[in-house]
């Protein structure tokens, strides 16, 4: 069966890429949909009847022998694969059907021009190598999945490729990724260097030795797990936007909208999340490392919100929220709370799923209208696609009533991350994300605001027009708000309740936390390398440390704490309110007095400048020189020297040697004859 | 003199009295009438005798008193010999039919100089060589004038013969020195004195002159020089064959020789075999770009590829071996195609060689187009087609056996190369408008050029079992 | 110096002078004629060896009738020896540069030159002793018994020699009239003939 989920979207990938001119444009649609569908039932499936107890792994096949380096393809079925399992195939099917109406037509292509098989095989073809990612069972294969997610995105993100800006914005996502994969393989190649595998089983259970063994790395000695789990994190920053690495989200809202949904809300970009929870035997040992992914995704969290404030395409506040959600998530998994930044993972996939597909909606509607200053009193115009961006906006922006269980889904999941940031005594990480939470409530109701209330702006004909397009777009919209709603109050306790509870949940045996204390201690007095390797890896999807109670300690916070999220996210309200629909002159006048502020938060604090100048800029210089100079002068002017000049004068040379007269040719073989023997003579033969 | 000296030598005898009985009909049979029926019997006996040979029996024999061997390695040479001989005259029959030159005595002498090539492959004796290479080399001289009317062809005739008969001197002078030293003119008397201790400077001089009198047959640079002309002068339908069987032949014989003689002498021949095959790869690979003339485009493409074999036969081991008959068998194959296509070159019923007049040969002949530059891809050592791997074969056993700057070189000289094959590629797919050629092709001739180029195709599957047959016919000829 | 060392003396001399003054001499048929006193003085080496059968060949064979052909091809052809030597002269240091080469490198190596440890053996074991078997007698044993492969090649050799010779060289002319003997000595009158009564003063 998970083989079956597993390639399903292959093999819609590969009907409808390559035999599209076969079966037709609809019917490639149809097929890939529909593996999808399939594949997001079976996923359903092995979700609810999963035994986190006995995870399971499924070989498909050998794939690599050498040496002592040997992979397979094979599943690792458990709790963790199983909930990637749903969030991606859920979504990719939904954002599937969604397509099937966002991409009936389309003004970049040309009357007659088929393009909607080519989108649909690179959503499946995305889709299969996400799917590769979550279920792999060693680093290999992972990365395989990360590249090919990679390149779906980038595929994806160049769709619309007669755009000037689509192209820069595919190579920007490819480029500023490849920065992070350049960490990630350094950590896969230092991880098989230190464990000599890259299989999971044997990296979880090398945990405990790599904490004690030191790399000498850039010439400096480091804590082997510190120095590994950074590295690998570099690769998550990539993927999942974080600061520093976040530039091409933004931009990457240049592809189709379906694709802002999928691959740059719910999936791909929470990868980076996956791989650190999914390495959590890994982090748990490395303490700098964690703290350095909590300080990072405060950060992230804390400067997307700002940025989001100001920005007036709709798409780009969406994505610079995603981006504050996942430092979110990075925050609760740098805690060591991996169940929480799973839970909000999970309930963003929905929520955020829904803004964007929401956003598309409002964009087909208003006629591919992305500014949201030409938008304004639609909610009568779309009103579906309006209370689905209501759910959207209110799951994302965690309403709920504090101290029960009453409320949409994101206000578990954040207030579970925020609480465990003050449980872990993060004082920076707290107020960061407090703040955060404050801002993302501003521009999410903001945006609301802007796109359905007050004064209709913007080309008159347009909103005339405005109306809900076609039933197949409304539909995975009710979907995703169901579970936009409900996805929250209903896994509240496996992902965030009690220990045990999450324990169960997640496979770890419940006294493996006293166990490890004990082999811990006898390890740090004699730390004998065959033991070590003896122990085995942990048991379970996640592990949760020794030392690391913060689980508990989250649920011991003060009330205040708890109540904080919510009176962050009524402060945004209220402000919204007061600034675009009480006094809409407010935010101008704002602007003008904090010229430079707005200015900065606008041009998103600089980053892609600063970047532009420092990195892209010399870099271009010396591609240019190694170009021009390097390429062209001194090998293409070689091999041209070579080939005009030396070759065919010596062509020439060949030519008229060959003379025809026969004494010539027979003075040749003498001669070489003499050569022969002559040099014979001198080498003395055995030479 | 037993009959079972006769029976190992069987082949020969057949082929030889065969001949003899087809000249006795053909002259009181009706002279040039009975030529093609004498053809197709020639190629369909020497098909018969190929798959006699392939089919039957394993191991090693040698008779007249150890003159004579049959043996894995003399099987495999054979088979290749025959089966592209037959191919040849074939496929040219009705081109020497249309320009008059279908001489009744023209598939014997075929006949008679396969006959001395199936010899050469199996000597064990330095006079059967010579007997066999001389038998060969004498029907070449011949077909080569064939077109007697003509100047070019009989200047061909002459120069092949005088330069043959210097490397012949050449061969003696060498086999003499050898005898001299050695006593015996039996390999296996060679290989037993020739091993011990240090090599004697005379015999050394013997081994350097049979080698050369040698690379003068494979025309190894820098005793290729008659190769050009003759395979221009000749008629066409003797340049295929020129192009194919002999090569295979000459190859089998120095690898016989050198092997089976001086085998423990390994590291004196193959420093002289490598330097023979960097001139000659970067010979081939150089001189033909200056080529407007198909057939002495073929001729420097042939002295190329054979420094490719030669570089096999350089690494001095089972694997180079078995990487050099390998790559005669892929050269060929090719060859048999290409000259299947160069033979239908005509316009207004005369032949064409000009690789001028193939511009926009695409246009009118796409599949015999399409054919060709499969072919000349091959030629130049294309992968996935199949003499890349060829080549591949006989780099990796050069470099095993530590010739990675001969492999190094052999890589450079097939860039060269691949420049004038892919002109004639241009030329046919995206040449400029001009005077075209036609194609006029016997059935058996596209069948050559078809399963030619399909072959490089198709056989990257496993060569058709031809590796593990060169493996076997290596494994015998190396101990 | 026994006589039959002067006379091997003699003959190798004599072979010697025979074969450069083959190759310098001006005259083309003077050449030949050096050419044949080589092969008489080899002949004298081959008698003085005992093998007096191959001295009989190379005279009746080589200086009967190979030297003799020679002879009149070189009479028949009008090649201007002299000419060709003259445009000979201008390569001719560098080509007796490489001789001298060759040469010198050929004297080392037979300086230094060593049979082999097996080598009389090996060449003892094929000889049949001259002792016991006469020299013709063994001769005819070795080529037709021990050498019959190598003989028969040698008959296929002529053979193709003889088929191209005459494929090269064997013209049909249709348009020649030729003596056709049997159709001479079949003719009959009554075919051949044709009598007309031509009518006096009238003319034809």
């Amino acid at each position: 069966m998970e083989t079956i989920i597993l390639f399903a979207p292959l093999v819609g990938a590969i009907i409808a890429g390559f035999g599209w001119r076969l079966i037709g444009d609809k019917a490639s649609q149809w097929v890939t949909t529909g593996l999808l569908f399939l594949s997001a039932a079976l996923s359903w499936i092995v979700f609810l009847t999963l035994d986190a107890s006995a995870p399971e792994q499924i070989q498909i096949m050998r794939w690599i022998e050498s040496g002592t380096l040997s992979t397979d393809w094979a599943i690792r079925m458990d709790r963790l694969t199983a909930i990637m399992l749903i969030v991606v195939t859920t979504v990719s099917s939904l954002v599937h059907l969604y397509s099937m109406g966002y991409m009936a037509h389309d003004e970049n292509f040309h009357e007659g021009e088929s393009y909607r098989p080519r989108f649909f095989a690179y959503l499946s073809f995305f889709t299969f190598a996400m799917l590769m990612l979550v279920t792999s069972d060693n680093l290999l294969q992972m990365f395989f999945g990360w590249e090919g997610v990679g390149v779906a995105s980038y595929l994806l993100i160049g769709f619309y490729y007669r755009k000037p800006s689509a192209n820069a914005a595919a190579m920007k996502a490819f480029i500023v990724n490849r920065v992070g994969d350049f960490g990630f393989a350094l950590g896969i190649f230092g991880l098989f260097w230190m464990v000599d595998s890259i299989r999971f089983d044997d990296i979880f259970a090398a945990g405990p030795m790599l904490a004690e063994a030191r790399i000498n790395f850039l010439w400096t000695d480091w804590n082997a797990a510190n120095l590994l789990a950074f590295l690998l994190f570099i690769g998550a920053m990539g993927k999942s936007a974080q600061l520093f690495l976040h530039t091409w989200l933004p931009d990457a809202m240049e592809g189709p909208t379906p694709v802002s949904a999928l691959i740059h809300a719910a999936t791909m970009v929470t990868a980076g999340v996956f791989l650190v929870v999914r390495m959590s035997p890994l982090f748990e040992y490395a303490a700098e490392a964690k703290m350095f992914v909590v300080y990072i995704g405060a950060a992230t969290a804390f400067v997307a919100a700002t940025i989001g404030l100001v920005q007036n395409d709709i798409k780009r506040v969406i994505a610079y929220s995603t981006m504050s959600q996942l430092g979110y998530m990075f925050v609760a998994a740098g805690v060591g709370a991996y169940s929480v930044a799973m839970f909000h993972l999970l309930t963003h996939a929905f929520f955020k799923a829904l803004l964007f597909l929401g956003a598309g909606s409002v964009i087909t509607a208003m006629h591919h209208e992305q500014d949201m200053r030409n938008y304004g009193n639609l909610r009568r115009k779309i009103p579906l696609t309006f209370w689905a961006m209501m759910i959207g906006t209110l799951a994302l922006t965690g309403v709920g009533i504090p101290l029960t269980y009453i409320g949409f889904s994101g206000f578990f999941s954040k207030d579970a991350i925020i609480e465990s940031a003050y449980a872990a005594e993060n004082g920076f990480a707290f107020w960061s994300l407090v703040v955060a939470a404050l801002f993302t409530s501003f521009y999410s109701w903001r945006l609301m605001f802007m796109t359905f209330y007050g004064e209709a702006r913007g080309d008159a004909h347009a909103h005339e027009h405005a109306h809900e397009r076609r039933p197949v777009m409304l539909i995975p919209l009710g979907v995703l708000a169901i579970g936009a709603i409900f996805s929250g109050v209903v896994w509240y306790n496996q992902f965030f309740g009690k220990i045990d509870k999450v324990e169960e949940f997640f496979g770890i045996p419940a006294h493996v936390a006293a166990e490890a204390a004990e082999a811990g201690e006898e390890r740090a007095a004699a730390p004998a390398e065959g033991e070590v390797a003896l122990a085995g890896p942990p048991r379970g999807a996640i592990f949760i440390g020794p030392e690391n109670d913060v689980l508990e300690a989250a649920h011991e916070v003060p009330k205040w704490v708890k109540v904080s999220p919510f009176v962050a996210m009524l402060a945004g309200l209220f402000i919204a309110w007061m600034m675009y629909i009480r006094r809409p002159d407010l935010p101008g006048r704002l602007a003008a007095a904090q010229r430079p502020l707005y200015l900065f938060l606008l041009n998103k604090w600089y980053f892609d400048e600063i970047y532009d100048a420092v990195f892209v800029r010399p870099a271009r210089r010396l591609g240019r020189f190694l170009w021009k100079k390097g390429d062209g002068k001194v090998i293409d002017g070689t091999i041209n020297g070579i080939a005009m000049g030396i070759v065919p004068f010596l062509t020439r040379l060949a030519g008229r040697a060959q003379s025809g007269y026969l004494f010539h040719y027979a003075f040749a073989m003498v001669l070489g004859v003499a050569v022969l023997i002559t040099w014979m003579t001198i080498g003395g033969g055995a030479g | 003199m037993t009959s079972a000296d006769f029976t190992l030598v069987l082949p020969e005898v057949i082929l030889a009295v065969f001949a003899m009985g087809a000249l006795l009909f053909g002259v009181y049979g009706g002279k040039d009438k009975t030529a093609p029926i004498l053809t197709w019997t020639t190629a369909g006996l020497m098909v018969a005798l190929g798959a006699w040979i392939g089919l039957s029996g394993e191991g090693s024999g040698s008779a007249f008193g150890g003159m004579i061997v049959n043996d894995g390695f003399a099987r495999f040479a054979k088979v290749t010999v025959l089966l592209s001989a037959a191919a040849v005259i074939l496929m040219s029959e009705s081109y020497m039919e249309r320009h008059g030159l279908l001489r009744f005595e023209y598939p014997l002498i075929i006949a008679l100089a396969t006959v001395g090539m199936m010899v050469m492959v199996s000597a064990a004796d330095l006079m059967t060589l010579y007997m066999g290479l001389e038998l060969q080399s004498l029907s070449l001289y011949v077909v080569a004038s064939l077109r007697r009317d003509s100047v070019k062809s009989t200047e061909a005739g002459l120069k092949y013969f005088v330069l043959g008969a210097l490397s012949s001197g050449l061969l003696l002078y060498g086999a003499s020195l050898v005898y001299g030293f050695a006593g015996t003119t039996l390999f296996a008397g060679i290989i037993e004195v020739a091993g011990e201790g240090e090599i004697s400077l005379g015999l050394l001089f013997g081994l350097v002159f049979l080698i050369t009198g040698l690379a003068f047959k494979v025309s190894a640079v820098p005793f290729h020089m008659w190769t050009p002309d003759v395979y221009e002068g000749s008629p066409t339908p003797v340049t295929a064959f020129f192009a194919a069987a002999p090569k295979m032949a000459a190859m089998g014989l120095l690898a016989r020789v050198l092997f089976d003689a001086f085998g423990g002498v390994s590291a004196e021949w193959s420093q002289v075999l490598a330097l023979l095959s960097l001139v000659s790869m970067f010979l081939g690979a150089i001189a033909a770009i200056g080529q407007r003339n198909i057939k002495r485009l073929m001729a420097y493409s042939s002295i190329a590829h054979m420094g490719f074999a030669l570089m096999g036969l350089a690494a001095g081991t089972v694997a180079g071996v078995q990487a050099m008959l390998i790559y005669m068998v892929i050269y060929v194959t090719m060859n048999v195609g290409t000259f299947a296509f160069i033979l239908s070159m005509e316009r207004d019923g005369q032949p064409v060689t000009d690789i001028d007049s193939l511009r926009q040969f695409s246009k009118t002949e796409p599949l015999k187009a399409l054919a060709v530059l499969v072919l000349m891809f091959s030629l130049a050592g294309v992968p996935p087609l199949v003499s890349f791997f060829g080549k591949f074969y006989v780099l990796t056993a050069a470099v095993d056996a530590g010739l990675a700057w001969l492999a190094i070189a052999g890589v450079i000289a097939s860039v060269i190369g691949a420049f004038y094959y892919l002109r004639i590629v241009y030329f046919m797919y995206f040449g400029d408008e001009g005077e075209g050629v036609q194609s006029a092709m016997s059935p058996v001739a596209w069948v050559c050029l078809m399963a030619s180029a399909g072959i490089m195709v198709l056989g990257v599957i496993n060569l058709f079992g031809v590796g593990g047959a060169a493996m076997a016919a290596a494994s015998a000829l190396v101990n | 110096m026994s006589v039959a060392d002067f006379a091997f003396y003699v003959f190798a001399v004599t072979t010697l002078a025979g074969g450069l003054f083959t190759v310098v001499s001006r005259n083309p048929v003077h050449s030949v004629l050096w050419l044949i006193l080589a092969f008489i003085s080899a002949a004298g080496l081959f008698i003085l060896l005992g093998a007096e059968f191959v001295a009989m060949l190379l005279v009746i064979v080589y200086v009967g009738a190979v030297a003799v052909l020679f002879l009149f091809v070189v009479m028949m052809l009008d090649v201007d020896f002299a000419e060709l030597k003259g445009e000979m002269v201008q390569y001719m240091p560098l080509g007796l540069l490489i001789g001298v080469i060759i040469l010198l490198e050929l004297g080392m190596a037979i300086g230094v030159w060593q049979f082999a440890d097996l080598a009389p053996e090996l060449r003892q074991a094929v000889a049949p002793d001259p002792q016991e078997v006469q020299n013709t007698a063994a001769l005819g044993r070795l080529i037709y018994d021990d050498y019959i492969l190598l003989f028969q090649l040698a008959g296929l050799v002529l053979l193709v020699a003889m088929i191209g010779a005459i494929v090269l060289t064997l013209r049909h002319r249709p348009y020649i009239k030729r003596q056709d003997v049997l159709a001479q000595m079949y003719r009959d009158p009554a075919k051949a003939l044709e009598l007309k009564d031509v009518k006096p003063g009238q003319g034809l």
